[in-house]
């Protein structure tokens, strides 16, 4: 295993960048131009006439989900090491048990809070 | 020779997987077309006919029945349409966001091995463009990119309704990714045997070969089924289509694109179901494995090669399948009860796997 195993990986990325690029430029190179106007270039609301700003105010609740998802997501990147090397661990000794659970513990001790807090309650 | 082997080898190869995977997303879409007409007791695309082929006496008009050219005439309506970029919309951001949806939609395929090959002396090597030892991190990490061009299609179009789409599937797609990723924490902790030489790790050919006997769906079902569940979340499938839900938001976070850029997303949208369903046939149903606890019938060799990545394809083609019956079985859900099933049901069950498990695999490795 070395950095050469990742060189596909980057010929796949550029690949996949520049046919993007190639397909969107043949599409402008051969498709109808665009033409302008009040009404082509006013944003789309069914045939009203749009009205006030394009970003409208938003619920907190989708910062919430982000900062939660923040949190357990950082959990779940912990423990994929973890995964790797646990049964390893096991042969060794079986004590190696509690300093994971004492992690799942604290996992599940969040997960509960979060859960009586409402932090996602979306039915109000 | 020594530098065509290890530089331009490896971009033929990449050429070839984005080909292959993108005619299979075109096809999934002529699919999807043609399964809603026999589910609905219509007959599909049935009318689009090329010059030559066409007129071939039987063969011609069974294929133009069977709606195999319809793809063609699809891309090139995308192609030669006028290609709009509205005055009100962030230009810089609205035409970067198609692009962003399909990088990494056309980019995970790297590492996902589609079939094996024996040699002479019996080691069996991988069929896959870069075999790297954390395939499914690499998987988890890329695809969940795609998340950045919905962000930015919905925001950069300046207006209501593909802001709304935007930041709902947003939303949806990061409460699914957690029960996803925690859902096969313990497949990958079955996988990696305490043996002397075992380097499986994360590597998703190791877990194809845990799977000669037990197929990790039987042994694994709750993985299964949380993975499952997220990966029709992450595709933005029906009964979780939150970012388009049209008969709401008319087209959600697409609403002002057009053309080519529209197809973008359609194109990229289409290739996560084919890889999302290839790494749910790797991780739970075998992968290229013949039949649980039936050796495949085929020699070794080149024909078990290409008979491995066929069986692998045939499994991808159900599971293609499965996602359109799915489409027309469940209604959508309404936004609150795709957040409650993602944080108040998937996400307990997934932790609660994951105890459970691991104090089965100790149990099982020390009595």
């Amino acid at each position: 295993m070395g950095i050469g195993d990742y060189y596909p990986i980057l010929i796949q990325i550029l690949l996949a960048a520049s046919i993007a690029l190639v397909i969107l430029g043949v599409s402008v190179f051969f498709g109808q131009k665009g033409t302008k106007g009040a009404i082509r270039d006013s944003a789309y609301e069914c045939g009203m006439i749009a009205e006030g700003s394009g970003h409208a105010r938003f619920a907190v609740k989708f910062y919430v989900t982000a900062m939660l998802f923040i949190l357990f997501d950082i959990e779940v990147v912990f423990l994929l090491p973890w995964v790797m090397v646990f049964r390893e661990f096991l042969a060794a000794s079986l004590p190696i048990l509690l300093p994971v659970l004492f992690f799942l513990g604290v996992l599940v001790i969040g997960l509960l809070y979060e859960l009586k807090k409402g932090a996602i309650e979306w039915e109000a | 020779m020594d530098w065509f082997t290890a530089y331009m080898l490896p971009v033929i190869y990449a050429v070839t997987m984005i080909v292959v995977v993108m005619s299979i997303a075109g096809y999934s879409v002529l699919a999807e077309r043609k399964v809603s007409g026999w589910i609905q007791h219509r007959t599909g695309p049935n009318r689009t006919a090329l010059p030559i082929i066409g007129a071939i006496p039987v063969l011609g008009p069974f294929l133009t029945r069977l709606g195999l050219f319809q793809p063609l005439a699809d891309g090139l309506k995308f192609l030669f349409k006028e290609d709009i970029t509205p005055g009100h919309v962030r230009r810089g951001y609205f035409i970067a966001a198609p692009i962003i949806a399909i990088v990494p939609a056309l980019t995970t395929m790297v590492v996902l091995p589609f079939g094996q090959y024996t040699d002479a002396e019996g080691v069996v090597h991988p069929l896959v463009l870069a075999n790297i030892d954390i395939g499914i991190l690499f998987i988890l990490a890329v695809s969940s990119l795609g998340v950045y061009g919905i962000v930015l299609a919905g925001w950069s179009a300046n207006s209501k309704y593909p802001f709304l789409g935007g930041i709902r599937s947003s939303a949806q797609m990061v409460s699914y990714e957690l029960a996803m990723g925690l859902s096969i924490l313990p497949v990958f902790m079955w996988a990696a045997v305490p043996e002397p030489g075992n380097l499986n790790g994360l590597s998703l050919f190791g877990v194809v070969q845990v799977q000669q006997g037990f197929w990790l769906a039987m042994w694994q079902p709750v993985s299964a089924l949380i993975f499952l569940v997220a990966v029709f979340a992450e595709t933005n499938r029906l009964p979780f289509d939150m970012a388009e839900s049209e008969t709401d938001l008319v087209g959600g976070f697409h609403t002002e694109y057009g053309s080519f850029k529209f197809g973008l997303f359609f194109v990229a949208e289409y290739a996560h179901i084919v890889i999302g369903s290839a790494v749910f046939v790797v991780l739970f149903l075998g992968g290229w494995n013949f039949l649980p606890f039936i050796p495949a019938p085929w020699p070794d060799g080149m024909v078990g090669a290409v008979m491995s990545v066929l069986w692998f394809l045939l499994k991808i083609f159900f599971f293609i399948f499965f996602f359109i019956w799915v489409r027309w079985t469940l209604p959508r859900f309404r936004y609150d009860q795709v957040m409650t099933l993602g944080w108040k049901v998937l996400l307990p069950l997934a932790v609660a796997n994951l105890i459970f498990n691991t104090l089965l695999i100790a149990l099982r490795d020390t009595l």
